[in-house]
């Protein structure tokens, strides 16, 4: 499997993990923002749990849960629904790692946006969904954008998980990370060199794109 | 008729309305901290009352014994703050048609020339003056076709000059569309002006008006 590839693959992987957890992180960080409600606590640290936790471990978690006998692996096998050990756990750790950072950085964001611009648009007759939508978001868009980036680069470097669920077949579950490790451990030091330095790139334009769409708002404002 | 029935609780706070209203403008009058702001936050549904009764004709807002509580979008209650709160990522023209109702009456036309913001329809928020901010968020409220209009301090941004220019749109909303408003202010000298009546404040209680005093 060429370095292109594994790279190619791990970026879209990555993305889609990104789309997939986009909705409800936004939505539960909107709920973070605004509700005072039984157990926000409690979903708080939830939510925070896969940034403290070894990745392995919630790795492990993943594996017993979608394992074909595992709670969920069991209600989806029926439907033909591979999960472990294929490319599908792979988003599905990287998802979970990146979760917590998307939720944070898009929470601080909506709770930046002044309530009073809500409330009146809900006085003009905005539903709760379109005074989110056509307010409130796009108030905190540079937050969510620096948050959705953010999730993206944490799921490109996701290694932990990822062994657990997926495992590292190369061309079907290896990633980045992954595939650096294996060259490592087996010697062909110049390609996991390679991919140490296309790594470094993404994170660095990660990182860069995000603080500057921050910084580009924090002027506007 | 607008009812205006409740007692709101906040903290050690108590703010107590029992009054009737009949169309035309109403003054609410008082000093800072008198509950000015939170009546209005609660007859847009922005405040719960503890108990009481809020109608608008027969429109029933709130009414707590009847487990009545319309969420502001379900209210019909125009809503001027004192900041306006124009939204900084729409221009004027986004501004002023967010709360269009679908098959209401009043046109867009009619609207802004009564204001006279035509020129402004295609400005940016942050560049509009304090005076066309507020007549902006005037259109943007009356666009939604309210079945009552509040308005917090509207003036209290803008300076002499231009008061005396915006006091006569506020009337035409009176005379020309008929909209009944509640109007916040402390100034006398604006709401001896402006106000078919006045219903004056203090520490949360409605207390006696004298005219002119």
């Amino acid at each position: 499997m060429s370095l292109v590839n594994v790279t190619l693959l791990t970026v879209t992987w990555a993305a889609a993990a990104t789309a997939l957890v986009l909705p409800a992180g936004l939505l539960i960080a909107w709920w973070l923002s605004r509700g005072r409600f039984r157990g926000r606590v409690l979903l708080e640290t939830l939510v925070s749990l896969p940034l403290v936790m070894p990745p392995v471990a919630t790795g492990l978690i993943l594996l017993l849960l979608f394992a074909p006998r595992g709670v969920i692996g069991r209600a989806l096998a029926p439907l033909g629904i591979d999960i472990v050990f294929t490319w599908k756990a792979v988003v599905m750790a990287m998802a979970v790692m990146g979760f917590p950072l998307l939720v944070r950085t898009a929470r601080a964001g909506f709770e930046q946006v002044d309530r009073r611009y809500e409330q009146v648009a809900s006085t003009l007759g905005a539903s709760p969904l379109r005074v989110f939508l056509t307010v409130t978001l796009p108030l905190a868009l540079p937050s969510v954008a620096a948050a959705a980036v953010l999730c993206f680069a944490r799921a490109i470097g996701e290694f932990g998980a990822t062994m657990m669920v997926a495992g590292s077949i190369p061309g079907s579950t290896r990633t980045l990370a992954v595939a650096i490790y294996s060259f490592a451990e087996t010697g062909r030091d110049a390609d996991a060199a390679a991919l140490v330095v296309v790594s470094a790139v993404i994170a660095f334009a990660a990182l860069a794109l995000s603080n500057y769409i921050t910084t580009r708002a924090g002027v506007r404002a | 008729m607008i009812t205006l029935d409740f007692t709101l609780q906040q903290g050690s706070f108590v703010l107590e309305l029992h009054e009737q209203l009949n169309g035309g403008i109403t003054a609410l009058f008082g000093p800072s901290g008198s509950g000015k702001t939170t009546a209005l936050d609660a007859i847009a549904g922005l405040r719960r009352p503890r108990v009481g009764r809020i109608a608008v004709g027969d429109h029933v807002l709130f009414d707590r014994s009847h487990g009545v509580d319309l969420p502001p979008h379900g209210r019909h209650v125009g809503y001027v703050p004192q900041d306006t709160a124009l939204f900084p990522h729409m221009n004027v023209r986004r501004n002023v048609l967010y709360g269009r109702r679908a098959g209401q009456k009043l046109s867009l036309d009619v609207v802004v020339r009564m204001l006279e913001v035509g020129q402004l329809l295609d400005r940016r928020v942050p560049d509009l003056s304090g005076g066309e901010r507020q007549r902006v968020a005037l259109a943007r409220a009356l666009m939604s076709a309210p079945d009552l209009l509040l308005l917090d301090e509207p003036l209290a941004a803008v300076d002499v000059e231009r008061r005396r220019r915006i006091l006569p749109y506020l009337l035409r909303v009176r005379d020309v569309l008929g909209v009944p408003v509640i109007y916040v202010s402390h100034d006398r000298a604006e709401i001896d002006q402006l106000a078919d009546r006045v219903v004056v404040l203090d520490e949360g209680r409605v207390v006696p008006h004298v005219r002119g005093a």
